[in-house]
């Protein structure tokens, strides 16, 4: 396994200062060498890959690896990725939001990107929190949860990126969590190459700001839930539906190939060059 | 990649990078792992159990821990490996 | 280049919504991102009927203002020249993402067709409103090149001007016109590209290891290649040191922050526009913008034509304040008439730099009606 962390320090900044800022066990970081893993295993060349990060923990990956790298302003990492991919359509470009970042301020950027259907992979950090303004609730609190502003439980329901994100007309939907790490390097893999907008939603624990006050007594208890909890996709469809409670389908839930924005605009100007 | 014979690999932790979060402890099939309070990271304290599962490597959040094939160096074969520097 | 003389410069008959088109693709504008709002919706349909015929011009209607904005971000940093236009409401949506231009040194036009305010206000009616919005509309300090355009011909200049400043300077350019500008048709001169001065950023001449994307230069602009092309760098909102990375330090956070400041304001002699007329025996002035500023012209036309010594500074560049060109006014004259509609906000500006050598007169007016030159004509008079 040796080449698996080489090759992640191949892609890390080295003048950064290391190690990262995220707190211990924050699955933020497993998502980055995930990342790297399914870029290095597509022999994507560093200089086609601009990563646009958005504000929070999560948006704080992408200072650490040597890639094009935007940190954008919180809910928008959406839109400044739309104008380099329609100003560069060659590019890859990764979108890493935090489920804040994603739904909540930036939910209507979110749906629209995903309507427009522009070949943007984006990978969403769901830790069901604000990690980084130190635990309020976001658009993915699940309901009954404490946070320091539902200190009474949350009352709210919450998103389901999955279904949003179908409903909203992507090309590639798909869910993983930092646990299951082989299939997050396959599920990346794909939306990497997927055209169109491809999204994976990652599970991820912050022990600091949610699993702590929400009964879970580690980092580790958080990462056992997600091991216990999650299911592939088609054995999920195949359990009893009284018995889903409490268990979450990972898997890709949605993989069309309708044209991707770019490519719509693309011929679109072949065709008015032609007259 | 799996190794299923023991003792075949050798596992570096930098300890400048490991945050002592456990995952790797908690996870290790071999139960190789274990966090050393005193240093505040991980520590192979039974590096001849090994399996070369990988586990470990692939999960730690922060690029700390590497497990390398015995007889091998994690730099390819020039320089010796590196000690577990904790 | 002088093969590709065949066309001559063309006469149109324009909008002034028009005409910030013509200069936009003039300019070498390849990337429009936009929501439409009166009175600058011209300005986006103009845009979405021409760039996707041009050579590789993008057009893309976003979900809203701030989107707009943050595709014209994204598109500069991949190396476009890039506008959107808007007007109030949208204006106030995209200032956070203003700052965040401004931080990360991204050029790009934003036009801002102002109508009555604030809020919805009068959408269809002509106002002055914001232009100190312009100046420090974003929170936080920063330094930002404001202009404006009087009228349609300026329009098509202005907007040159305005990506010229934007790519020269690495910095957002914000053009403030009014509805009656962007809506007044009249007949302009397109001229041919190569007859105008075309800008372009600087491009790194070090090989990427060597460059960092926020250095200090003896300008102050550092060189920006577009993404993508070898030079991977970090660019955030957060201040930074020079490449790019967040910092706190005390020093390095000075050294940007001075630095983004210096190098706009050490060139105020390059950037501040103004077109003055008949001020050097003047005894009372006017300083005025926009359509404003040609009611003004008339007014002291006439007032000459009275015997009245009277004399016009029509600004271009709002911010940085043309200072050195008022002062000299206030200096000269006993009366100097600022007219403008709004409640008095470039006023501020000309009181702020009088040396207490001539009385300053506002003229304001809100109600959605342009001031005339009758009404400036009658100020003179008394001035
Ligand atoms: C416009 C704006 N509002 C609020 C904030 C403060 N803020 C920073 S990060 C954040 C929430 C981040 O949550 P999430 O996107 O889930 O990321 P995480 O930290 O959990 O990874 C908020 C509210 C901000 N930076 N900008
Ligand atoms: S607060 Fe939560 S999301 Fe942020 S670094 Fe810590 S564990 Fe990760
Ligand atoms: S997973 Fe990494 S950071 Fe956590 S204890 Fe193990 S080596 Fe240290
Ligand atoms: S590879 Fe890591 S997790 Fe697997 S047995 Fe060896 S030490 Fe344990
Ligand atoms: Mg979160």
């Amino acid at each position: 396994m040796a080449e698996v962390t080489q090759l992640i320090h191949e892609y890390l900044r080295h003048d950064k200062k290391f190690p990262h800022v995220l707190c211990p066990g924050c699955g933020h970081g497993i998502l980055l060498g995930s990342l790297i893993r399914s870029v290095h295993a597509l022999g994507i060349p560093k200089d086609d890959v601009a990563l646009v990060a958005g504000i929070g923990c999560s948006g704080r990956v992408a200072v650490y690896v040597d890639f094009n790298t935007v940190h954008a302003v919180h809910g928008r990492a959406l839109t400044v990725a739309t104008g380099i991919k329609m100003a560069k359509p060659d590019m890859h470009v990764i979108v890493v939001q935090g489920d804040g970042d994603a739904l909540s301020i930036g939910g209507n950027h979110f749906i629209h990107a995903a309507r427009r259907n522009i070949g943007l992979t984006v990978l969403v950090l769901n830790n069901f929190i604000y990690g980084m303004t130190g635990g309020q609730c976001s658009s993915a609190t699940p309901l009954g949860c404490w946070s320091t502003t539902t200190p009474y439980g949350q009352m709210e329901k919450s998103f389901d990126f999955v279904e949003m994100t179908r409903a909203a007309g992507a090309n590639f939907v798909s869910r993983g969590t930092v646990f299951h790490v082989k299939t997050l390097d396959k599920l990346v893999r794909q939306a990497l190459v997927h055209p169109g907008f491809s999204l994976v939603e990652v599970l991820t624990p912050c022990h600091t700001q949610f699993g702590r006050k929400n009964k879970f007594k580690s980092p580790v208890d958080m990462y056992q839930w997600l091991k216990k909890a999650a299911m592939p996709l088609e054995a999920y469809e195949k359990l009893d539906p009284d018995k889903r409670a409490g268990r979450i389908p990972i898997g890709v839930f949605v993989d069309n190939h309708e044209p991707a924005l770019e490519t719509r605009y693309a011929a679109m100007r072949a065709k008015l060059a032609k007259g | 990649m799996t190794n299923p014979k023991k003792g075949q690999t050798r596992i570096t932790i930098y300890p400048d990078w490991c945050k002592a979060c456990g995952l790797c402890v908690a996870f290790c099939p071999a139960k190789v792992l274990e966090i050393d309070v005193a240093a505040g990271c991980a520590r192979a304290v039974r590096e001849q159990e090994c399996v070369n599962c990988g586990f470990c490597e692939l999960h730690c959040p922060d690029f700390a821990i590497v497990v390398t094939p015995r007889g091998k160096t994690r730099n390819g074969g020039t320089q010796p490996p590196q000690e577990n520097g904790n | 280049m002088s093969a590709k003389r065949k066309t001559a410069a063309r006469e149109i008959f324009a909008l002034g919504a028009e005409a910030v088109v013509e200069g936009a693709l003039l300019a070498g504008c390849s990337f429009y991102g936009g929501y439409p709002i009166t009175p600058s919706s011209e300005i986006m349909e103009g845009m979405a009927e021409r760039l996707p015929r041009t050579e590789d011009g993008v057009f893309i209607q976003m979900e809203d203002e701030i989107a707009s904005l943050g595709a014209c971000i994204g598109a500069s940093l991949a190396g476009r020249k890039v506008m959107t236009a808007t007007s109030g409401p949208g204006f106030s949506l995209m200032q956070e993402l203003i700052g965040y231009a401004c931080m990360i040194e991204a050029p790009l036009v934003l036009v801002n067709v102002m109508r009555g305010g604030p809020s919805t206000g009068l959408p269809t009616s002509p106002a002055q409103g914001d232009v100190q919005q312009a100046r420090w509309g974003t929170h936080g300090d920063h330094s930002i090149i404001v202009l404006s355009a009087t009228d349609v011909q300026d329009c098509l200049h202005m907007t040159v001007k305005a990506f010229n400043f934007a790519e020269k300077y690495r910095t957002p350019v914000i053009l403030l016109l009014d509805e009656v500008t962007a809506h007044t048709r009249e007949k302009i001169t397109v001229p041919l590209a190569q007859d105008l001065e075309i800008l372009y950023r600087l491009q790194p001449s070090m090989p990427p290891e060597w460059y960092k994307p926020f250095e200090e230069t003896v300008r102050g602009v550092p060189p920006m290649p577009p993404l993508g092309s070898g030079y991977r760098f970090h660019v955030t909102g957060l201040t930074h040191d020079d490449h790019g990375y967040p910092t706190q330090k005390p020093d390095e956070v000075v050294a940007a922050i001075s630095r983004q400041f210096r190098k706009i304001d050490q060139f105020f002699f390059d950037i501040q526009i103004t077109d003055e007329f008949l001020t050097g025996d003047a005894e009372v002035g006017v300083v005025a913008y926009g359509s404003v500023a040609r009611s003004a012209h008339l007014a002291v036309e006439q007032a000459r034509e009275r015997g009245i010594k009277a004399g016009l500074i029509d600004l271009k560049t709002l911010f940085p304040f043309p200072r050195a060109a008022v002062e000299g006014l206030l200096r000269r004259c006993r009366t100097v008439i600022v007219p403008e509609m709004n409640m008095g906000q470039i006023s501020r500006e000309v009181k702020r730099v009088n040396p207490g050598t001539s009385t300053v007169w506002t003229i304001n007016r809100v109600d959605g009606h342009i001031i005339t030159p009758k009404q400036i004509l009658e100020s003179i008079r008394k001035g």
